[in-house]
C-alpha cells in the first residue's frame, strides 16, 4: 500500500494559524510579565494573516482534499474570513480588560487561536469526522476559556456545567454520526448525500440518525429546547470570554448545519425543516420572552442571542438557495452586532468594576456621547428597525420563509421581534433617558476606539447599502 | 434646470447630513449648532418650493423620479417621486421643522445639539416615507423615523417620558411589522418592490382583506383611528413642544398618507368592502373622542384628542368614496371627498401645530398645562391671545380659516352618500367648537386666574414670527384653497379610476 500526500495547499489558512498558536505557546513561555503584549500581537498577526490568507485563495470552485474530509468552497472561505476578523476584534477589545485583571496571559491567545482552528475545520469539513473534530476542537477551548479566570467560583460553576452539558451534546451528535454511518457505510457528506438520496426518509436508522444529529445541533447553536447552557455561560464567564463566545462561533454553527444538514442529509429537508420550524418557533418565543425579565446585560443579550438563533433558522428551514444565503447573511450582521455589544459591554468595563447590569448603562450618554450613539445603533440593529444592518437581516429571512408559503411563521417571527424590541429599548433608555450613577470618563485607546467605531457605523453602512454583503452571501452559496 | 437637480434626493439628505453635522458640533457650541440647525431647515425649505412650483398639477404621473439599483436581489430600488398626495405633504414637513427650530431656540436647554440634529433627521426620514416610490425603502423609511422620534420624547419629554416614549415605539412598530408581511407577500406575486407595480397587481378577495387588515395595522395606529389611538394623548402630553408639532403636524400624516398610496389603490375591492368599518371607526372618532377632548383637564391632552377627531375626518372622506360611487353611480362628488381629506390633512398639520405652540408658549412660561392653572391670559399677553384664538376658531372650523374647508368639503360629499353618516360627522361642528372655545374660554378669558398669570410676559419677536407663519399659512388655506387642491386634482382623479375598477381576477 503505497501513501499518496494529499493536497494541503488549500489548508494553508488552517496550516498557518495551527502552526502560529503553537509557535505561540513556545515563545509565551519564554516572556516576562511586562513583554505579555508579544504573545497579543502575534495573536493579532495570526488572525489578520489568515484573514489575508483566506481572501487570497479565495475558492471560486470547490476542492476536496484530505481524502474527501475537507472542502474549500467560497461559502466555506467567506465564513472563515469573518470567524478570523471577528476572532481579531475579539483580542482587540479585551486586551484592556484582561490587562486590568491580571488574565493578560499567553494562554488566552493560544486557546483563542485554537478555537478560531476548530471553527474552521468546522466550516471547511467535508465528512461527519472531522465535522466532529472540528467542533471539539472549539468546544474544548471554550470549556477551558470559560474557567479561565480560575478563582472566580461563578466562572467555574459556568464551565463545568458548559462542559457536562456539552459533552453530552457531543454525545449526541457522536451517536448520530454512528447511526448515519450504519445506514449509509460512510462519513463522507458527498456518499451520504447520494446514499441518502437514494434510500429517502423511509429508512428508520436513518432519520433516528438524523433526530439525534439536530439535538446535537441545536444545543450548539443554543436553540431551545437545547439553550440552558447558554445563559449561564455568558453570565460566568469573564466578559472577554463571553465577547468570544457570542461572536464568532455563532458563524461556525452555521457552518455546522450547513455542511450536515443541507450537504449531507439534504434530501432529508421535509423531516429536518418541521423540526428546526419547531426549534426556531420555540428560540424565538422563549428568547425574546425571558430576555424581557433580566437585568444583567450579559444574561439579556444571552437571551437575545437564542432568539437570533431562531431567526436564523428560519432561513435555514426555508430549504431553498436564497433561504441559505439570507442565514448567511444574519448570521454574519449578527455576529457583527454580537461583537459590537459585548465590546461597548467590554469597554464599560473598569479595574475593579464589572459592567454587567442593565443599569451600568444609565446615562452614557453624558459620559461619552459616541459610545452611547454606537451602543443605541447596535441595540435598534439587533431590534431591527431599519437603516440598521439587523433590518435587513431580518426581511431576508422573513423573505425566505413566506417564499415557500410559511406565512405564518413569519407573523410569529414578527410578533416576537415587537415583543423582542422592549427589552433593546429599555438599554436605549437607560443610555439616554436616565441619569448616570458614575461620572468616571470611560477611557479607550486609540486602536480600540477605531475598531468598535468602525464595528457599529458598518451597521449604519450595511443598512444604507446591504447588497454587496447579500450578493456576496448569495455568491458563495452558488459556487 | 431645477427640474434636473435631485431634488427629492437633496431634500431628503440634506436635513439628515446636516443633523449629523450638528451633532459633530456638539452640545458645548449651543449657538452655533442652533445656527447651522436653523440654517440646514430654511435652506431644506426653500429646497422643496421648487417642487411646488415646476410641479405640473395637470398629471397624475409621478415627478422628480429618481431611480436608482438599491438591493438588485430583491428587485428594490431607490426610487423616488412624487404626485399631488405627497408633494403637498413634503412642502408641509418642510415648512414645519423650520417653525419647530425657532420654537427650540431658548427653550431647550439641555443637550440642545443632539435636540436640533433629532428634528432634522426626522425631517428627512419624514421627507423619505413620502417621496418614497419603493415599498422596501417606503417602509425603510417609515421605521427609522421611529428611533429619532423615540429619542426626542425620551430625553427632552416631561415626568412621564419613558412610558409615553415606549408605548409609542412599540405601538407603530407593532403595527408596521404586519405591513412588512404583507410588502414580502406582494413582492413574492409581483416580484418586484415598486408600489405602482403593487397598484397593478391583481389579487384574490381573501388576500386582499389580510393585505388590507395589515395595512390597516400599520397605518390606524399612526393616524391614529380610534381604538388604537391610546398612546396619541400620552406621547404629546410628554413629549417636548416640538416633539408635538411634528407628532401631530406630519406624523398622524403618514398615516392618512400611507391609506392613499397603499390601502385604497392595492386592496380596492377590500376598502370598497370594509369600508363601513373604517366609516364607523372615523365617525366614533369624531363624535367619541369629541366628547372625550371636551372633559380634559390637560391643554395638551385637550388638542391630542381633538387631533384624533380631526384626523378621523381624513379617513371619513378617503373611504366615504365608495358609497357614494355605490348611491350616486358616479365619480362626480368623489373626489371632493378625497380632495377634503387631503386639505384636512394639511390644514390640521397647520392648526395642530399652531395650537400645540401656543400651548408651548404657555408652558415655558408657567410650568404647567392645566386649564385650572390658567385664566384671563388676555391681560397680560394681548398678541399672544389674539393668535391663540385665531387658531382655537380655525380648530372649531371657522370659515375663512383652514380647517373649515376640508371638513365642509367632507360633509358635503357624505350627504351625497348618505344622510345618516353626514349627519353624524356634522357634529364635529358643534364638539368642536365646544371643546376648543371651552379651552379658550378657560384659559384666555376672564378674570385673571392668579399671580402667576398676571406676571405673564406678551410674546416675543421669535415667538411672534413663528406665529406670524402659521397664522398666514392658515388664512391663506382657508381663504384661497385652489393652489392646493388644483395640484391634487390629475391624481385624485386616477386613483378614483383605479380604485372603482376591480382588482380581481
Amino acid at each position: 500500500m503505497n501513501f499518496v500526500a494529499p493536497d494541503f495547499l488549500p489548508l494553508l489558512p488552517e496550516l498557518f494559524v495551527l502552526t502560529m498558536a503553537c509557535a505561540i505557546l513556545v515563545i509565551d513561555v519564554f516572556l516576562d510579565e511586562e513583554k505579555r503584549h508579544i504573545s497579543y500581537g502575534l495573536s493579532q498577526l495570526t488572525v489578520l494573516g489568515a484573514a489575508a490568507l483566506i481572501a487570497l485563495t479565495y475558492a471560486n470552485a470547490p476542492a476536496v482534499t484530505m481524502f474527501g474530509h475537507y472542502i474549500k468552497d467560497a461559502m466555506g472561505d467567506l465564513l472563515k474570513f469573518f470567524i478570523c476578523l471577528a476572532a481579531a476584534a475579539v483580542f482587540l477589545y479585551s486586551r484592556d480588560y484582561l490587562r486590568q485583571r491580571d488574565l493578560f496571559k499567553g494562554e488566552y491567545y493560544v486557546l483563542g487561536l485554537f478555537g478560531v482552528l476548530g471553527m474552521m475545520i468546522m466550516v471547511s469539513a467535508h465528512s461527519l469526522l472531522s465535522v466532529y473534530l472540528g467542533l471539539e476542537l472549539l468546544s474544548l477551548s471554550l470549556y477551558a476559556l470559560v474557567a479561565f479566570d480560575r478563582d472566580s467560583p461563578v466562572a467555574s460553576e459556568a464551565a463545568m456545567k458548559f462542559f457536562v452539558l456539552g459533552s453530552l451534546a457531543s454525545g449526541m451528535l457522536l451517536y448520530g454520526i454512528s447511526m448515519i454511518y450504519g445506514a449509509t457505510g460512510s462519513v463522507d457528506l458527498q456518499v451520504i448525500s447520494d446514499a441518502v438520496a437514494k434510500q429517502g426518509s423511509n429508512n428508520l436508522v436513518l432519520v433516528f440518525g438524523l433526530v439525534f444529529l439536530v439535538v446535537g445541533l441545536a444545543f450548539k447553536l443554543g436553540a431551545v429546547p437545547f439553550h440552558m447552557w447558554l445563559p449561564d455561560v455568558y453570565q460566568g464567564a469573564p466578559t472577554s470570554v463571553t465577547l468570544y463566545i457570542g461572536s464568532a462561533p455563532k458563524l461556525a454553527a452555521f457552518a455546522l448545519v450547513m455542511r450536515v444538514l443541507v450537504d449531507g442529509l439534504g434530501a432529508l429537508q421535509g423531516d429536518w425543516q418541521q423540526m428546526l420550524v419547531i426549534l426556531s418557533v420555540l428560540s424565538m418565543a422563549v428568547g425574546n420572552l425571558i430576555a424581557i425579565a433580566q437585568t444583567n446585560i450579559k444574561r439579556m443579550l444571552a437571551y437575545s442571542t437564542i432568539s437570533h438563533v431562531g431567526f436564523l433558522l428560519l432561513g435555514i428551514l426555508s430549504g431553498t438557495p436564497e433561504g441559505y444565503a439570507a442565514a448567511m447573511f444574519y448570521a454574519i450582521i449578527y455576529v457583527l452586532m454580537a461583537t459590537g455589544a459585548f465590546g461597548v459591554v467590554i469597554l464599560l468595563s473598569r479595574a475593579g468594576f464589572e459592567a454587567e447590569n442593565i443599569s451600568d448603562f444609565s446615562g452614557l450618554n453624558d459620559r461619552n456621547p459616541w459610545l452611547a450613539f454606537l451602543m443605541m445603533i447596535i441595540m435598534m440593529s439587533m431590534a431591527g428597525i431599519p437603516f440598521m444592518a439587523g433590518f435587513y437581516a431580518k426581511w431576508v429571512v422573513l423573505q425566505s420563509v413566506v417564499e415557500i408559503g410559511l406565512v405564518w411563521l413569519a407573523l410569529v417571527g414578527v410578533i416576537f421581534s415587537v415583543i423582542g424590541a422592549f427589552y433593546y429599548l429599555r438599554v436605549v433608555k437607560c443610555i439616554y433617558f436616565d441619569k448616570s450613577e458614575q461620572s468616571e470618563v470611560i477611557d479607550m485607546s486609540r486602536d480600540v476606539q477605531i475598531a468598535i467605531s468602525a464595528n457599529g457605523l458598518l451597521l449604519i453602512v450595511l443598512g444604507l447599502y446591504p447588497a454587496g454583503l447579500m450578493a456576496w452571501c448569495a455568491s458563495a452559496l452558488l459556487s | 434646470m431645477l427640474s434636473e437637480l435631485p431634488l427629492l434626493s437633496l431634500v431628503i439628505w440634506f436635513p439628515i447630513l446636516g443633523g449629523i453635522a450638528v451633532l459633530f458640533i456638539g452640545d458645548d457650541n449651543a449657538a452655533r449648532a442652533k445656527m447651522l440647525a436653523l440654517t440646514v431647515s430654511i435652506v431644506t425649505f426653500l429646497l422643496s418650493i421648487p417642487l411646488y412650483t415646476v410641479f405640473d398639477g395637470a398629471t397624475a404621473a409621478m415627478q422628480f423620479q429618481e431611480f436608482m439599483s438599491w438591493i438588485p436581489a430583491f428587485n428594490a430600488n431607490y426610487h423616488l417621486g412624487v404626485d399631488g398626495f405627497s408633494m403637498p405633504l413634503i412642502l408641509l414637513t418642510a415648512f414645519m421643522t423650520v417653525l419647530v427650530v425657532i420654537a427650540g431656540w431658548e427653550v431647550i436647554q439641555y443637550r440642545i445639539a443632539q435636540y436640533m440634529a433629532a428634528f432634522l433627521i426626522m425631517e428627512g426620514l419624514m421627507i423619505g416615507v413620502f417621496a418614497a416610490l419603493d415599498a422596501l425603502l417606503f417602509y425603510v423609511f417609515f421605521e427609522a423615523m421611529l428611533i429619532p422620534m423615540f429619542l426626542i420624547i425620551g430625553i427632552w419629554g416631561g415626568p412621564r417620558r419613558v412610558y409615553a416614549t415606549v408605548k409609542f415605539f412599540l405601538y407603530t412598530f407593532f403595527g408596521s411589522v404586519f405591513m412588512l408581511i404583507a410588502l414580502i407577500y406582494m413582492y413574492n406575486q409581483a416580484n418586484s418592490f415598486e408600489i405602482l407595480d403593487f397598484h397593478k397587481l391583481p389579487l384574490t378577495m381573501t388576500e386582499q382583506v389580510l393585505i388590507f387588515f395589515a395595512f390597516l395595522l400599520g397605518f390606524s395606529v399612526k393616524v391614529p383611528m380610534w381604538p388604537v389611538h391610546t398612546w396619541l394623548p400620552d406621547a404629546h402630553v410628554e413629549a417636548p413642544t416640538g416633539g408635538s408639532v411634528i407628532l401631530a403636524a406630519i406624523t398622524l400624516k403618514i398615516g392618512g398618507y400611507g391609506f392613499l398610496r397603499f390601502a385604497l389603490p392595492i386592496t380596492p375591492d377590500a376598502s370598497a368592502m370594509l369600508d363601513w368599518l373604517i366609516i364607523t371607526l372615523s365617525l366614533v372618532a369624531v363624535i367619541y373622542i369629541g366628547l372625550v377632548a371636551l372633559i380634559q383637564q390637560d391643554m395638551k391632552k385637550l388638542i391630542a384628542y381633538s387631533s384624533i377627531a380631526h384626523m378621523g375626518f381624513v379617513t371619513l372622506g378617503f373611504f366615504i368614496v365608495f358609497g357614494l360611487h355605490r348611491h350616486t353611480g358616479s365619480l362626480s362628488g368623489a373626489a371632493m371627498a378625497i380632495e377634503g381629506g387631503m386639505v384636512q390633512m394639511i390644514s390640521h398639520g397647520f392648526i395642530s401645530g399652531a395650537l400645540f405652540l401656543c400651548v408651548g408658549v404657555l408652558y415655558d412660561r408657567m410650568h404647567s398645562r392645566q386649564i385650572k392653572d390658567y385664566g384671563g391670559v388676555a391681560n397680560t399677553m394681548p398678541v399672544f391671545a389674539a393668535f391663540m384664538v385665531l387658531f382655537g376658531m380655525a380648530n372649531a372650523g371657522l370659515p375663512g380659516t383652514s380647517g373649515f374647508v376640508g371638513e365642509f368639503m367632507v360633509i358635503l360629499s357624505s350627504f351625497k352618500a348618505s344622510f345618516w353618516i353626514a349627519f353624524l360627522a356634522s357634529f364635529t361642528l358643534i364638539l368642536g367648537a365646544a371643546y376648543t372655545l371651552w379651552l379658550i374660554k378657560r384659559v384666555i378669558f376672564g378674570e385673571i386666574g392668579n399671580h402667576h398669570v398676571a406676571e405673564l410676559q406678551d410674546i416675543n419677536s421669535r415667538e411672534t414670527i413663528m406665529l406670524s407663519l402659521l397664522v398666514a399659512a392658515v388664512l391663506l388655506l382657508g381663504l384661497w384653497p385652489d393652489p392646493l387642491t388644483s395640484v391634487m386634482h390629475s391624481t385624485v382623479n386616477n386613483l378614483l379610476q383605479h380604485i372603482t375598477a376591480t382588482k380581481l381576477l
